[in-house]
C-alpha cells in the first residue's frame, strides 16, 4: 500500500478521476456518487456525471464508500522551524529583538522534519509556520518580540522549501502588548503576581514602543517615495512597507478583552489589514471585531479555560460563540506536536455548538479566504488546485483514516516515522 | 440526628436510568435501563422492575458508559514533586489532597469518576499515590477511593536525571548542587541500592518478629519510613506505577525488579512500550500511555500513536491516561484514536479508559464496567462517546450525580450576579481604605 504510494509518486501530473465518490466540495453541498475530474493539477470537473470524453485517458481512482474533501490548512504552527520543543537546538522559532520585520519563517523551514509527513498524515496539505510561538517559554530566546517576522504558508510536500512555498509572506506577525499582571517563575517553577500599576507602566511603555516603530516605518515609506539622496535601504523596514500599503495582513496576537480591544484600536489608527488570532476571551469585543471585519485565527478548542471560575466549556464552545457572531475565522494549533489534530479540535468545537458544515469550511475554504488563496485553494471547485484527501468517512471524526493525499493533483506518500516504527514494531518475533 | 436520617434516606434512593444505549464494556451494548441501589448497580437489561420510589430518569437515547478511570493524573494535590532527595518513598499525595482544586470539576464533567494521583517524576523512586473518587464538594479524605491498594511512582529516563546536571532548566541542578544520579545507568544504581536497603530492613523486622515471637524481650528495629513502603512493594502489599520513556529502561527496571523479587504494576506514559511489548507481557506489568503524545522531548521522539493498539494485541494490559488537567476532560475521544491508529474495536477503545485502568489499579470489583453490584459511576453522553461531537451529559459517582450539564449552564448567570456582587462589594471596601489624597502613601499592591 505504501509502496504503491511511492510509485505513484513519480508519476507527476498524471490526470485522474476519482469516482463513485462522496465529495464535499465545502462550498456548496455534498455530492453522492460524485466524480471529481484532475487534470495538470487542477480540478477539471465535478459533478454526478462528467461526459466520458474528458475522462479520456484519465487514470480511474475508486472512490466507492468514500468520501473526497480539499485538503485541510492548519492556520497556525511551527512545522519546519521546531523538531524537540524541549532542545533549543532544534528550534528555530523565537530570533532575539523586539522589531524582526524582515525574518522569514519560509527559509528556516526544514523539509525534513518528521513533523511534516506525520501532519500530512492526517489530512493537513497546508499550514502556516510561523516565526515564534507568543508564551513559547523555553522555545522562544526572543519572548519579549513585539513582531517576531513573517509567517508563511507551506505546502506539506516538496524537496526544498522553495518547493513547498505557497505564500513566503502570508502575513506579519505582531504578538500585542498585555497588562500582565501574572508571573511565572521558570527558576522556582512557581506563579507569581506583579502589581497592576508595575505591569501597566510596562505596557504603556511598549505600545508606545510599537506606536514608534510604525512612526519610523512610515517615515522611512516616504523617505523611500521621495527618493531622497540621503535614503538607504533598511531591511527590517523596507519589510513594513506591504504592511503598511495594506498589501500584507497583520497577525495579531491578542487573547483577553482589554488586549484585543486595544489591537482593535491599533488596526484602526494604523490602517492596516488585521487578523487577530489566539484570541480566548473575547467577552464584548465580539460585535467590534465583526463591524470591523477582522478574521480570527482560534487555537485549540481543548485549551483549558484560564479563570477558575470560567464556564468549564468556555474554549470547546468559543469557536461556536464567534460563529454566532458572524465573525469569519480559521483554525491553528499554535504547535507542532499536536498539528495533526487540527479536525478533532474542529470535531470538538462541532460538539459544543458550532454548526459541522462551519468547522469544516474553517479548515479549508475560509482558510483560505483569511490568507488570500481562496482563488486557488480551499474548496473542490473548478478550475482549483487539486489538494485533496479521500477518507473513509467524517474528517471531523477522531476515528477517521486518511486513505489518500494529492497535493496539487500529485499523490503524496503517507507514511511517516509512526508509521514506519508502527510497522517495524509489530513485525518483532 | 435528623440528618443522619436524612442522609440515609438519600443512600436508600434508587435511580433507574431508562431508555439509554448502555455499553457496558466487558458486556455487548443493548438499549435499556440501569437500575442504581444504593449507590450501586442492582440491575440492568433491555427490561427492568422499576421499583415504585425510583426515581426514573430518561436517557432519551443517548449513550451511557462506566465512568472513565484516569490511570495518571496530577490533578487535586498542592504538590508534586519531593525533588530534593532521589528516593522520595516517605512521601504520599494524600497528605496534600486538594479537594478545591477547579480540575476535579472539570475532569468530572469531561466523564471521569475515578483518578490515580501520583508524585511526580523528579527521582527514581518518588512518593506515594493515591487513588481518589471525582467527588466534587466533599472533602480530601472523603475523595479517597477508600479500600484501593497502596502504591507508589518511580520515575527513569532525562526526568529523574535532570538535577545531576547543571542548567538554566526550571528543574535542572546548579553547579554546586548536584543530585546523583545524571545517567541512567545512575538511575538503576538508585533502585538497587534502595531495594538492597529495603531487603537489610526487612530481613531486621522478619528476625525481630521471630525472637518475640520466641518470647525473648528485645528493643524493636527502628522504623524507616522510606523502607517501609518498599518492603510494602517486596511484600506485594503497594503497588508500583513507573514512569518511562525508553525500551532500554523498562527493559531494566522490569529485570530489577525480576532480581529483587518484586512485580511492576504498571509502566506509566511508555512510550517506546511497543517495542518490547513482549517484555512487558511477560513480567505482567500494564501499560498506561498517552494517545498521541510525542517530540516534546528527545526520549519522546519515537513515540507513536499506534504504541497503545501494538501492546493490547501483544497481550499488555494496556490503559490510556491524561497526565494533564486538560486531557483528562476527554479521555473519551484520547481513546478513540485507537480505532484509527491501530484498528482497535469500539469496545477495545472503550476498554483502555474504563475497565483496563480499573485492573491495573487493583479496583476493577468495584468500577471499570457496567455490571450488577458494581459501583454505580456512570456518564452519560449524547452521541457515541467515541464520536468527536460526545459531550457528557450527566455523571453520577456511587449513584449520585455530581454532574448535570444543563444545570451547569442553568447555574451559570445566577454565578455571574454573585460573583459581581462580591466584586462591587469589594471595590467599595477599596474606595472607603483608600488614603486621602495627597497623604502620600503608596496603595498596598
Amino acid at each position: 500500500m505504501i509502496a504503491a504510494a511511492w510509485l505513484l509518486a513519480l508519476a507527476v501530473d498524471e490526470s485522474f478521476v476519482v469516482r463513485n465518490v462522496t465529495a464535499h466540495p465545502v462550498t456548496g453541498p455534498e455530492i453522492a456518487n460524485a466524480s471529481v475530474l484532475v487534470k495538470d493539477g487542477r480540478i477539471a470537473e465535478i459533478g454526478p456525471k462528467i461526459a466520458p470524453a474528458a475522462l479520456k485517458g484519465a487514470k480511474v481512482v475508486e472512490g466507492k464508500g468514500l468520501h473526497l474533501w480539499p485538503g485541510m490548512i492548519n492556520s497556525a504552527t511551527e512545522l519546519g522551524l521546531q523538531e524537540i520543543s524541549s532542545i533549543r537546538e532544534t528550534v528555530d522559532t523565537g530570533e532575539i529583538g523586539t522589531f524582526n520585520p524582515q525574518l522569514r519563517a519560509l527559509i528556516a523551514v526544514n523539509p525534513e522534519s518528521e513533523f511534516i509527513p506525520v501532519t500530512r498524515a492526517n489530512g493537513i496539505t497546508m499550514a502556516i509556520t510561523m516565526p515564534a510561538v507568543p508564551g513559547g517559554g523555553t522555545r522562544s530566546a526572543g519572548a519579549g518580540a513585539l513582531i517576531p517576522g513573517q509567517m508563511s504558508m507551506i505546502h506539506l510536500d516538496g524537496w526544498t522549501w522553495e518547493e513547498m512555498e505557497v505564500k513566503r509572506s502570508a502575513a506579519m506577525m505582531l504578538v500585542f502588548p498585555t497588562v500582565e499582571t501574572r508571573t511565572f517563575n521558570f527558576m522556582e517553577f512557581s506563579p507569581g503576581r506583579t502589581a497592576f500599576s508595575e505591569a501597566k507602566r510596562f505596557y504603556d511603555r511598549r505600545i508606545k514602543e510599537l506606536g514608534d516603530y510604525f512612526d519610523r516605518a512610515r517615515a522611512y515609506q516616504q523617505a523611500k517615495k521621495a527618493a531622497r539622496p540621503d535614503f538607504n535601504i533598511d531591511l527590517a523596514l523596507e519589510a513594513m512597507i506591504p504592511v503598511l500599503e495594506g498589501r500584507t495582513p497583520v497577525v495579531i496576537f491578542a487573547r483577553d478583552e482589554r488586549t484585543i480591544g486595544a489591537a482593535l484600536d491599533f488596526i484602526e489608527k494604523q490602517k492596516i489589514k488585521g487578523v487577530l488570532a489566539d484570541v480566548q476571551r473575547p467577552g464584548k469585543t465580539l460585535e467590534r471585531i465583526k463591524k470591523l471585519n477582522v478574521p480570527l485565527v482560534l487555537g485549540d478548542a481543548t485549551r483549558l479555560p484560564e479563570e477558575e471560575d470560567d464556564a468549564y466549556d468556555k474554549n470547546y464552545s468559543l469557536a461556536a460563540e464567534v460563529y454566532k457572531a458572524g465573525i469569519k475565522f480559521c483554525l491553528g494549533t499554535m504547535d507542532n506536536q499536536f498539528a495533526r489534530n487540527l479536525p478533532f479540535e474542529a470535531g470538538i468545537a462541532a460538539g459544543y455548538g458550532l454548526p459541522k458544515e462551519a468547522a469544516v469550511k474553517a479548515l479549508t475554504i475560509d482558510a483560505a479566504e483569511i490568507w488570500g488563496l481562496a482563488g486557488d485553494y480551499g474548496s473542490i471547485g473548478k478550475g482549483k488546485y487539486a489538494d485533496l484527501i479521500l477518507t473513509d468517512g467524517d474528517i471531523l471524526e477522531h476515528k477517521t483514516k486518511v486513505l489518500s493525499m494529492w497535493i496539487k493533483g500529485r499523490p503524496v506518500s503517507l507514511d511517516n516515522k509512526h508509521t514506519r516504527l508502527y510497522q517495524k514494531y509489530t513485525a518483532r518475533p | 440526628m435528623t440528618s443522619l436520617i436524612l442522609f440515609a434516606a438519600l443512600l436508600a434512593q434508587t435511580v433507574v436510568i431508562q431508555n439509554a444505549n448502555v455499553l457496558p464494556v466487558t458486556k455487548p451494548g443493548f438499549k435499556g435501563s440501569v437500575v442504581i441501589e444504593n449507590g450501586k448497580i442492582k440491575e440492568m437489561g433491555e427490561k427492568v422492575v422499576v421499583p415504585g420510589n425510583a426515581q426514573v430518569v430518561d436517557a432519551g437515547g443517548q449513550y451511557l458508559m462506566p465512568g472513565i478511570i484516569d490511570a495518571h493524573s496530577h490533578i487535586a494535590a498542592d504538590a508534586i514533586n519531593e525533588g530534593s532527595v532521589s528516593v522520595s518513598s516517605m512521601v504520599g499525595i494524600e497528605d496534600v489532597l486538594n479537594p478545591t482544586q477547579i480540575s476535579i470539576y472539570r475532569g468530572l464533567a469531561g466523564g471521569v469518576t475515578s483518578s490515580n494521583i501520583l508524585h511526580g517524576s523528579a527521582n527514581a523512586i518518588g512518593g506515594k499515590c493515591t487513588l481518589i473518587k471525582m467527588r466534587w464538594g466533599k472533602d480530601a479524605s472523603e475523595m479517597v477511593f477508600e479500600g484501593a491498594k497502596p502504591s507508589i511512582k518511580f520515575a527513569l529516563g532525562e526526568n529523574p536525571k535532570r538535577r545531576g546536571s547543571s542548567g538554566s532548566g526550571p528543574l535542572q541542578g546548579s553547579p554546586g548542587n548536584l543530585r546523583y544520579p545524571a545517567t541512567r545507568m545512575g538511575v538503576e544504581d538508585v533502585i538497587r541500592q534502595a531495594f538492597n536497603d529495603a531487603k537489610i530492613y526487612q530481613a531486621k523486622w522478619k528476625e525481630y518478629e521471630a525472637r518475640k515471637a520466641k518470647g525473648e524481650t528485645i528493643i524493636p528495629p527502628r522504623r524507616d519510613l522510606k523502607l517501609e513502603p518498599l518492603v510494602e512493594v517486596l511484600e506485594g502489599k503497594r503497588q508500583v506505577h513507573a514512569h518511562c520513556y525508553r525500551a532500554d529502561e523498562i527493559l531494566m527496571l522490569l529485570r530489577v525488579a525480576d532480581d529483587y523479587g518484586f512485580k511492576i504494576r504498571t509502566l506509566q506514559h511508555v512510550l517506546e512500550g511497543y517495542k518490547v511489548a513482549k517484555e512487558i507481557a511477560a513480567h505482567g506489568a500494564g501499560a498506561s500511555t498517552f494517545s498521541d503524545w510525542w517530540a516534546y522531548k528527545i526520549e519522546a521522539y519515537d513515540a507513536i500513536p499506534f504504541n497503545a493498539a501494538v501492546m493490547m494485541r501483544k497481550g499488555v494490559l494496556t490503559s490510556i491516561n491524561s497526565d494533564s488537567a486538560d486531557v483528562t476532560r476527554r479521555l473519551n475521544t484520547e481513546a478513540a484514536k485507537t480505532v484509527k491508529y491501530g484498528g482497535l474495536t469500539e469496545t477495545e477503545a472503550l476498554s483502555l479508559i474504563t475497565i483496563n485502568p480499573a485492573k491495573q489499579l487493583e479496583v476493577e470489583a468495584r468500577v471499570g464496567s457496567i455490571e450488577p453490584g458494581k459501583d454505580a459511576d456512570l456518564v452519560l453522553y449524547n452521541q457515541h462517546p467515541l464520536s468527536s461531537y460526545a459531550v457528557a451529559q450527566k455523571v453520577w459517582v456511587d449513584g449520585d450525580l455530581y454532574f448535570d450539564r444543563q444545570k451547569d449552564i442553568e447555574e451559570r448567570s445566577r454565578k455571574e450576579a454573585a460573583k459581581k456582587v462580591m466584586l462591587d462589594r469589594q471595590r467599595e471596601q477599596q474606595k472607603k481604605n483608600a488614603p486621602m489624597p495627597g497623604a502620600g502613601m503608596r496603595r498596598p499592591a
